[in-house]
């Protein structure tokens, strides 16, 4: 595993972190049937801030990213995401999804639409933007994301990193103001995954909030303000980059990343 | 070349050599021939084989075929033409049955001079279906495909025009209903007006306007009842009706068995379940025998109509096992992405799950509507006279009494050539969202 995620300069003095609270979590707990997947967690994201979840498999951070915007319920705590609280009110989950944008593993590009109608459908649907300005934003984030070109195919005929950029760019044309990425490129070749990154990289340079499941510790290195390392559905250790990687607490985050570094 | 062969003869090429064509036993139809049929003794042994079976069914068949009488009054003077010919009775078809009760087997009773309003219906229905089967139209034609059911319903069973407008007249008002409503108070109320409304309109209001409205302006044609349709025409009435109408209740019912409420999963299962797990002919001995028992006497409920009502049940329950299977083939994260954009389930569901759902179960579903259209022969077990009903009706008559086969060809090819067109369409839709996907 590289440790450099990225060649180019990264200007770190344009990424502020605001002291405006974008999510909070406090006390929660999740359950799936009787098993206790994610326990006590606290977190408090900032403005601005560029989170990666790390850990390993089954520690929760997936189900963990997946609670902010309620893919799934929590059972006791508090989230709440842009000051409103996620509870059973359909009216709020559906205004914290069209302000939390998310990444899948498996890009979910919907199939039957083309690129642009991928990116245009919640705008349209959703926002109720007339189809011309949501065909100039698409256009807008499918340059940014670098495939204006491949507008009119359809995600079968796109490489995986192009799909993954793809789906970068569906959930920036909601204008969201969280970005959530649950291991954007785990199911990536290795040199596709850096044109991923490098996206990635571009939208942390922009001021975005974004949290990130992933096992790129280049990216966590270069890019992340804060790392958090979770094992049994707990939070066991977060820090600055350089600290945790350098002079992690635990016992349980020093093994995970010698594994994880090791080779 | 090899290098050893390479150092130990010199060769030079001086003359390129032209390109030539393969051996006659390569190519086209001998090649085909040879690989397909004679590719070794057993393959032989078959194709002979084969062959002879062939023949022997052609033999008997052919001359039936080409001798066949297509002008004669009835089974005897058919015979009689047989026979002048030096052929036996059963030398040659009488295929002069179908020309002789052609009107009957199509149209069953309905009155003679009033055919043009069938046929024309039938036309009114191709194009109102065309805008729907094929994407190339203008998409306004799509509200002509709206318009078109009720004006078949006129012109097939006429009456007052007032009729068939205000039934149509109480979906609008549902749409409005349901447009004002739900921008009020909320979806679930908007839905509720929506189905309510309309059913108290049809229900209370419908009967006393058009009488009201007939005796201002009549606008009526001459009423044909129920009882005088017959043959193709009823199959057809009966087998579109069906069809048309169990698509949405099939996806509804699916979609329903899928919910996280717990009451419209269980309502659904259980519907699907027992009309599934019934057979057909008990459901429509049920809608001609025992409805009339539940429903308060005196009340008119048109047999057909509970014959329509019954088949769509039936064919919706597969139709909701079918599409169940699209929902199941579709990977969670499509759920999820359409969850995680901020789409309500209404929007989720139209825009993003059923349209592949939907398209994974073309075949299945075009196979119960196939399935469907040919269990419309069942309706002859309750006394209505479809195809197979007007058979036994013709061979009632001292004319025909005795003749079966023709009728039955007749009336199997008409099936075939109705059902085999579904299945083409089928897979040229199939072949056209593939193109399009891909």
């Amino acid at each position: 595993m590289t440790d450099i995620a990225t060649d180019r300069e990264i200007d770190r003095s344009q990424m502020q972190v605001s002291d405006e609270v974008a999510i909070q979590i406090s006390d929660m707990n999740k359950w799936f049937g009787a098993f206790h997947v994610l326990r006590d967690i606290n977190l408090t994201v900032y403005r601005g801030e560029r989170i990666v979840v790390c850990g390993p498999s089954g520690s929760g951070k997936s189900t963990l990213i997946r609670c902010i915007n309620r893919l799934e319920e929590h059972q006791a705590g508090q989230i709440v995401v842009d000051g409103t609280e996620l509870s059973n009110d359909l009216k709020n989950i559906d205004r914290i999804r069209s302000e939390v944008g998310m990444c899948f593993q498996h890009f979910n590009l919907f199939p039957h639409l083309t690129i642009l109608e991928n990116c245009t459908l919640a705008p349209l649907w959703v926002r109720k933007t007339p189809k011309k300005e949501a065909e100039e934003v698409a256009m807008h984030y499918l340059e940014k994301v670098k495939i204006p070109e491949q507008a009119d195919k359809y995600p079968g005929q796109l490489s995986g990193g192009q799909q993954q950029r793809v789906a970068i760019a569906r959930s920036l044309c909601m204008r969201p103001q969280i970005m959530l990425f649950d291991e954007p490129t785990s199911a990536l070749d290795p040199e596709m995954i850096k044109e991923v990154l490098d996206t990635m990289i571009e939208l942390a340079q922009e001021g975005m909030t974004m949290i990130c499941v992933t096992h790129e510790m280049g990216f966590a290195r270069q890019v992340a303000n804060r790392v958090i390392f979770m094992d049994q559905g707990q939070i066991v250790e977060q820090n600055e980059p350089e600290e945790f990687f350098n002079n992690p607490q635990s016992d349980r985050t020093k093994l995970f990343l010698s594994q994880i570094l090791g080779h | 070349m090899s290098e050893v062969h390479a150092e130990t003869t010199r060769f030079v090429r001086t003359e390129m050599v032209a390109e030539q064509d393969p051996p006659i036993t390569e190519t086209g139809a001998v090649k085909w021939v040879r690989e397909n049929l004679f590719s070794g003794w057993l393959n032989v042994l078959l194709t002979v084989l084969s062959l002879f079976i062939i023949y022997t069914i052609l033999a008997a068949l052919l001359p039936w075929f080409a001798n066949s009488v297509w002008t004669a009054e009835s089974l005897a003077g058919c015979r009689e033409v047989l026979s002048e010919q030096g052929l036996s009775g059963h030398g040659g078809a009488c295929f002069s049955v179908i020309t002789e009760r052609w009107n009957q087997l199509i149209f069953g009773f309905y009155p003679p001079e009033l055919y043009w309003r069938p046929i024309l219906a039938f036309v009114v229905f191709l194009l109102g279906i065309a805008p729907v089967l094929f994407q190339g139209m203008p998409r306004q034609a799509l509200w002509g495909s709206m318009a078109a059911p009720f004006v078949v319903y006129w012109l097939i069973w006429g009456g007052s025009l007032w009729g068939p407008v205000l039934t149509a007249a109480g979906f609008g008002i549902g749409a409005a209903a349901f447009i004002v409503i739900s921008r009020a108070a909320g979806n679930i109320l908007g839905s509720l007006a929506a189905l309510l409304l309309p059913v108290l309109f049809w229900m209370f209001l419908v009967s006393p306007l058009v009488s009201g409205l007939a005796s201002v302006a009549p606008l009526e044609i001459t009423k044909v009842e129920s009882n005088d349709i017959g043959g193709f025409m009823l199959a057809l009435i009966i087998g579109i009706s069906g069809i048309i109408l169990s698509l949405p209740l099939g996806i509804l019912l699916a979609l329903g068995r899928q919910s996280h409420l717990f009451i419209i999963t269980k309502v659904s299962v259980a519907f699907i379940e027992i009309i599934r797990g019934v057979p057909l002919i008990v459901w429509l001995f049920t809608a001609s025998l025992l409805l009339n028992y539940f429903l308060p006497p005196g009340t008119d409920f048109d047999l057909m109509l509970r014959v329509i009502i019954m088949v769509t049940l039936f064919a919706s329950a597969y139709i909701a096992e079918v599409v169940r299977g699209g929902l199941a083939a579709l990977p969670k994260g499509q759920y999820e992405a359409a969850d995680a954009l901020g789409l309500d389930y209404a929007k989720s569901m139209r825009l993003i799950i059923l349209p592949q759902a939907l398209k994974i179960s073309i075949p299945g579903i075009v196979n119960t509507f196939i399935g469907l259209f040919k269990d419309t022969t069942l309706v002859v077990f309750i006394g209505l006279l479809d195809p197979i009903g007007l058979t036994n009706a013709i061979r009632a008559t001292t004319e025909w009494n005795g003749i079966y086969w023709e009728l039955f060809i007749f009336i199997g090819l008409m099936f075939f050539i109705f059902c085999y067109s579904m299945g083409r369409y089928s897979i040229y839709l199939e072949k056209k969202l593939q193109r399009e996907h891909r």
